[in-house]
């Protein structure tokens, strides 16, 4: 087996990946990085993020709103430091990307414009019109382009993380042209793989999502944190789950009942006006409107279709122009996939699995549990998002913690010694396992398709908007027994060449362990939270919960959990109050 | 109203077969599917061995480019409806090596791409505490359409020329260097102009015009390459006339 090697290795070439490299090659030029990643660097999931990324530039803002709409917004599991020094860095990141070329929309005097945003109080969200997370990803990795120390491994399936003697070494990968195994060894490894929105069956998520980096982290027995934290977005379009941007609500949206009528002001989200008002109604924050969803289906107000219940976004007020210049996306995608003109037409949504606020715990330089090993963006949790994360955060986010991850990572690479020569045996026998395991078995009946349709059951069930502990108990039964029955796996392709069949069976093995870490996590945490919301156990309970969960996984039993207090510095836990 | 389509799938698995070879499924059909459902309808149902790319399903992450009845399309923004009552013939894109079934290699574009310096370039860097650098929405919109290329290949698949000469550099990339040139925060044409004259840049081509037919984001390379010869024009005749300098 060929040994490839690196200073730093990057899993992941999305926002933070990308971001991270750079970092490396700027602040030491000598170091060798390397980006690893499933797909071309522009196909990560980054480049589907829409509406824009939050940062203070303007007079009227502050560093202390930004934090404050921060924590509030997740509902105070967010860790005050980490926030802190996300607002205070965001800024001169926001500038660089656009030093680097990213396509700001301006004020006509040529300065950065900002839109309002849900759950922020001031507007501070840079857009690239409504496709930020396209034009983001693109400058970045069109700029990374010119450092000559960035090396790339593109379409390389990563298996498996190399641990010894406590510090993690590089990783097993498939290079996916040729179906090579290949060890890649490196001083420092960090994981920017984002999130897993596919172990649920309707999200934004792209195909991509895997939650494959959790995954790797958790078996090398990293913890994954406040896993119970799942977004669900308001606004996404029914059968398809594609996203229509936060941005359709801070330019003018409004959502609507059956009745034509703004439900929102029903909830405590603040009386409707005609044009929007931060911290309020339609730019209330996520976990609330979606919830809010739910109420309003209950009391029979929303509309029935045939792919389940949805209500109405009303951009028709907007005008053509308007919607033209801010929001252009958000009509072709309207054109394309439902075939009606937002212009003209109101458009069915419904709230849809979007982001995790959990992930791979990291301190706030981005180092996990495990020495050598360093996560950012929605693969890591810091945790800035607490309970529930602010729209145009998690772009921002991926920035200020991909650059911060790949400084701490680069320190530690440059400390390390050689590495341990137990690797190639190790990555020989990850490669047996993929052999004997999946390529070269016979005798399985279980389907990748059958055993991930009854993950997505068990998820939507147990895990969705509102929660109970009868739901998720069975859940994380029905969970051990779908790992059981993931041993009995067969698949069709046993060829080398670009089976993409064995990475979709990995991948299934990925979503399994982190869907157990999800369920378990919900089950344990007995309060309502942010986006955690158990119909059995209504309130918030800072005794016994203002604290992050972490996950532990166990052999042949159900995750550990163990809680870790949130670091509190000037904002004391209170009530989350929009509207008024 | 239709119950079923068939679709017909290029296949090609280099490890069994020495040609490619075809393979027709009988599909249901649904009126909200796009041509990608329908594939991974075969992957899961009928035969996990097929082999494409995809992920964002909303035609922003350029994976799933392959020719749909002949001609370049994202398969996740390509509707079965339009091609009633099929059958509906999927292939790997043009002019690019296909690796397996409806994989093709793009390692050449990935290449052709750095090499037109597709970065901001400039002889000074502003600090970052001087603040961003003042951009009208004028200035803007004068190279935001050719930033919203995708790299989903569409266009080197429907370019007869890239067919002939595979060195040519492409009508991506070409749009790529001029989204770098039009942006008033850079002063790299001179360098990239250096790149894109030489014999493979943008005399290959001749206006042939499929590439901006096919794209699906209305970049309009064949407008960009158009232009780019214009202003290389223009820098020759200048360069002649001004031997010192034309800066």
């Amino acid at each position: 087996m060929d040994l490839f090697s690196c200073d730093v290795l990057i899993v992941g070439g999305g926002g933070a990946g990308l971001r991270a490299a750079i970092a490396v090659a700027e602040t030491h030029p000598k170091l060798r990085v390397a980006v690893i990643s499933k797909v071309y660097p522009m196909r990560s999931h980054t480049v589907s993020a829409e509406g824009g990324a939050a940062a203070v530039i303007k007079e009227q803002d502050s560093l202390d709103e930004h934090a404050y709409d921060t924590i509030s917004g997740g509902d105070w599991l967010s860790d005050q430091d980490a926030v802190e020094a996300f607002v205070r860095e965001a800024p001169q990141e926001m500038l660089r990307l656009e030093h680097w070329g990213c396509p700001w929309s301006r004020e006509p005097d040529g300065h950065i414009a900002v839109r309002p945003f849900g759950g922020m109080k001031i507007e501070r969200t840079w857009f690239a019109a409504d496709k930020t997370g396209f034009h983001l990803l693109h400058a970045l990795f069109q700029t990374t382009l010119k450092y000559d120390a960035i090396e790339r491994y593109d379409e390389f399936f990563v298996t498996k993380l190399l641990v010894d003697e406590g510090r993690c070494q590089g990783v097993v990968a498939i290079e996916l042209g040729t179906g090579q195994v290949r060890a890649i060894a490196a001083r420092a490894v960090i994981l920017c793989t984002g999130g897993c929105g596919k172990v649920f069956p309707f999200t934004t998520n792209a195909n991509i999502k895997n939650g494959d980096g959790m995954a790797l982290a958790y078996r090398a027995g990293a913890p994954l944190k406040d896993m119970e934290f799942v977004q669900y977005h308001p606004t996404g379009l029914p059968f398809t789950g594609i996203l229509i941007t936060e941005a359709a609500r801070a330019e003018g949206g409004w959502l609507l009942n059956k009745d034509g009528y703004r439900y929102l002001q029903d909830y405590d989200l603040g009386t409707p006006t005609p044009t929007p008002v931060l911290r309020s109604m339609e730019l209330g924050p996520r976990d609330r409107l979606s919830q809010c969803f739910v109420k309003e289906q209950e009391k029979g107000r929303t509309f029935e279709g045939p792919y389940g219940h949805y209500v109405h976004l009303d951009i028709r007020h907007l005008g053509e122009k308007l919607i033209d210049r801010k929001i252009p996306f958000v009509r072709e995608l309207c054109l394309k996939y439902v075939g009606i003109d937002p212009v003209h037409e109101m458009i069915p949504v419904r709230p849809v699995v979007h982001y995790m606020m959990g992930g791979i715990h990291t301190d706030i330089l981005g180092a996990t549990a495990l020495p050598g090993l360093y996560a950012a963006g929605e693969a890591a949790c810091v945790s800035i998002n607490g309970a529930n994360r602010l729209g145009s955060n998690s772009l921002t986010e991926i920035l200020v913690f991909g650059a911060r991850a790949g400084k701490a990572a680069a320190a530690f690479a440059l400390e390390q010694a050689a590495m341990s020569p137990s690797l190639v045996a190790q990555a020989h026998d990850e490669h047996r396992r993929l052999e004997e395991r999946f390529l070269r078995k016979s005798g399985g009946k279980e389907k990748i398709a059958t055993l991930r349709a009854e993950m997505h059951q068990i998820m939507e069930e147990s895990a969705g908007i509102y929660r109970t502990e009868t739901a998720l108990k069975e859940a994380t039964g029905r969970l051990k027994r779908l790992q059981e029955r993931f041993d009995d796996l067969s698949l069709d392709d046993d060829s080398y060449t670009f089976n993409t069949e064995l990475p979709a069976a990995l991948e299934l093995s990925y979503m399994l362990d982190v869907a157990q870490a999800i369920v378990q996590s919900a089950l344990e945490r007995r309060e309502s939270r942010g986006s955690h919301q158990r119909s059995d156990f209504p309130q918030r309970d800072d005794e016994r919960f203002l604290a992050h969960s972490l996950a532990y996984r166990a052999e042949d039993a159900y995750p550990r959990i163990e809680y870790r207090p949130v670091t509190i510095t000037r904002w004391p836990p209170g009530k989350r109050v929009y509207g008024r | 109203m239709t119950s079923t389509v068939a679709l017909t799938v290029a296949r090609y698995r280099p490890e069994k077969e020495s040609e490619p070879t075809w393979e027709t499924y009988e599909i249901p059909f649904r009126k909200d599917w796009v041509v990608l459902d329908a594939l991974n309808h075969v992957k899961d149902r009928l035969d996990g061995s097929l082999s494409f790319r995809w992920s964002c399903r909303m035609g922003v992450c350029g994976s799933c480019g392959m020719k749909v009845n002949g001609t370049p399309k994202l398969t996740c923004a390509t509707f079965l409806s339009d091609y009633l009552p099929g059958p509906i013939r999927v292939e790997p894109l043009d002019y690019f090596p296909v690796v397996r079934d409806l994989v093709v290699d793009i390692t050449d574009f990935v290449r052709k791409l750095k090499q037109v310096k597709p970065w901001i370039i400039r002889k000074e860097e502003k600090a970052l505490d001087e603040g961003e650098y003042l951009q009208t929405p004028d200035q803007l919109d004068a190279y935001k359409q050719f930033s919203m290329c995708i790299n989903c290949m569409l266009c080197y698949s429907a370019c007869p020329i890239y067919g002939l000469e595979p060195g040519f550099i492409g009508p991506a990339a070409i749009a790529l260097a001029q989204r770098y040139n039009m942006d008033s925060r850079d002063q790299g044409a001179a360098e990239r102009l250096e790149i894109l004259s030489e014999p493979d840049g943008i005399w290959q081509c001749t206006f042939v015009g499929e590439c901006t037919k096919v794209c699906p984001k209305h970049v309009d390379p064949a407008g960009a390459i158009q232009q780019y010869k214009l202003s290389a024009a223009t820098h020759w005749v200048k360069s002649l006339l001004l031997p010192w300098g034309t800066r």
